[in-house]
């Protein structure tokens, strides 16, 4: 058993909010750059460029990548042998969105009721998804998620009829609708099988892989290859002004579902896939 | 080509603007996103003057981060441009002559763009950081209860946009895409 005082969450996520939106992890920074030398339209390259001069001053001036710093989305995995003092967990959480977005400069980008919009002013509440582990550590995800790429994501119900050939249809289509809209490029998270809301959520979080990372499953690997590449000829390229780097990777999770579905979710996300990690 | 504009944007200069051409803005520009232009559309549903002059001038769809001290502006980058297009006709008509946004724009503002001579300009979506270099003041001049979604008069040097619907209704969006192998 490991005890562990909520204000120690809290100042994690403080800490990684800030972090995620002025520095991007090593392998999409590395596959950014590498994309610099394989794009072959010019002003493909020219954007990608600025790209990089963008993140380059991002770090060193303290200025969020993207003004976008989205919404604050959680995973929490916590091992069922920790034990949390000193208040409520969730309470903890948003304490730690709130002081990495105010204190740290970020975007307040959340409304308090979807109708009536009015902005909360901290960027709280965070989106959190609790999963349950064995041992005593806790892995905080922090992955601020902007709207420009959030709402060109999709949720298709397929039917198994549908068949492989079928899902790849679907996260084509999602992707070329997305087009400029999503910034790419994008990262593409997909989750197929489960139910409507547990393939949205394996699509969410399939796109904190790391973008050098396959799936383990053979068939799921070269469906991600596959797609990769097919996204990559669709001329949509870097800030959708044409060109052959349209998406850095396809992440795919799947799931056992259902005999009557197959459903599919597919979350874009923007070049500025932002993700921290920690563990305590 | 690379082109450098001053705003006020002329009838001239805009429509010597062609889709594909990578243009450097000098001048100044007023910001507004989805909160800013829904106020506007109702104030002219009223009748009401809005806060803003259009004629000649350039609209940036754009909510910045928060300044950092002694800096003008926080994180700057375009927010995506099909909000806006329920409202966009009615600006342009009313002699708004840019947007500066990222993404697709519908019909109904491609014709305004062509009626009014007017152009749509992309920055590079997701490079805030980089183009808050190139903006050198910004006051907020309406709607200040909106926070990140007031308009602001920005002040802007050399600002890096491409066009991608110009006056004669060319979009790069679709020309560039096939260029590359699209269908």
């Amino acid at each position: 058993m490991k005890t562990i005082n909520v204000s120690q969450i809290t100042q994690n996520i403080k800490e990684m909010c800030i972090e995620a939106n002025h520095y991007l992890t090593p392998d999409m920074d590395c596959a950014l750059k590498n994309a610099v030398n394989t794009e072959k339209s010019p002003l493909g390259k020219q954007i990608l460029n600025q790209l990089q001069d963008n993140l380059q001053i991002a770090g060193e001036d303290m200025i969020p990548i993207c003004q976008d710093t989205g919404m604050a989305v959680i995973f929490m995995e916590i091992g069922q042998d920790v034990h949390f003092e000193g208040g409520s967990l969730e309470d903890a959480i948003n304490e730690g969105v709130r002081q990495g977005y105010v204190d740290g400069f970020l975007r307040k980008s959340v409304v308090k009721d979807p109708l009536l919009r009015e902005n909360t002013k901290d960027n709280t509440p965070a989106i959190i998804h609790y999963e349950m582990t064995t041992g005593d550590n806790v892995t905080i995800t922090v992955a601020p998620k902007g709207f420009g790429s959030e709402n060109m994501s999709r949720v298709f119900m397929l039917k198994p009829a549908d068949g492989i050939e079928g899902v790849k249809n679907a996260i084509l289509t999602a992707v070329k609708d997305a087009g400029p809209n999503a910034c790419p490029p994008m990262v593409v998270g997909v989750g197929i099988g489960g139910t409507f809301e547990k393939c949205a959520l394996m699509a969410k979080k399939a796109l904190t892989r790391p973008v050098d990372q396959h799936s383990d499953i053979p068939y799921v690997k070269q469906m991600e290859e596959e797609l990769l590449d097919k996204i990559n000829r669709t001329g949509i390229g870097p800030g959708g002004l044409g060109g052959t780097t349209t998406a850095l990777a396809v992440n795919i999770s799947t799931y056992p579902t259902h005999i009557a579905g197959l459903p599919v979710a597919v979350n874009i996300c923007c070049h500025v896939n932002r993700h921290a990690v920690r563990t305590i | 080509m690379d082109k450098y504009i001053k705003v006020p944007l002329t009838d001239e200069d805009a429509k010597s603007l062609k889709a594909g051409d990578y243009v450097y803005i000098t001048g100044t520009i007023y910001t507004a996103r989805d909160a800013a232009h829904l106020r506007m559309y109702e104030a002219l549903d009223r009748n009401e003057p809005l806060p803003i002059e259009m004629a000649h001038n350039i609209i940036y769809y754009m909510g910045p981060s928060p300044a950092r001290e002694g800096r003008p502006i926080g994180s700057a980058g375009p927010t995506t441009a099909s909000r806006m297009d329920k409202y966009a006709p009615r600006l342009l008509d009313l002699g708004l002559k840019g947007m500066i946004g990222k993404g697709k724009r519908n019909d109904a503002v491609k014709n305004a763009i062509v009626r009014n001579g007017a152009v749509y300009f992309a920055a590079v979506g997701g490079a805030g950081a980089l183009l808050s270099k190139s903006i050198t003041a910004s006051e907020v001049v309406a709607y200040d209860d909106l926070g990140t979604e007031a308009i602001r008069k920005l002040e802007v040097e050399d600002f890096p946009v491409i066009v991608v619907i110009d006056a004669e209704g060319n979009n790069l969006y679709e020309t560039a895409i096939k260029e590359y192998g699209g269908d």
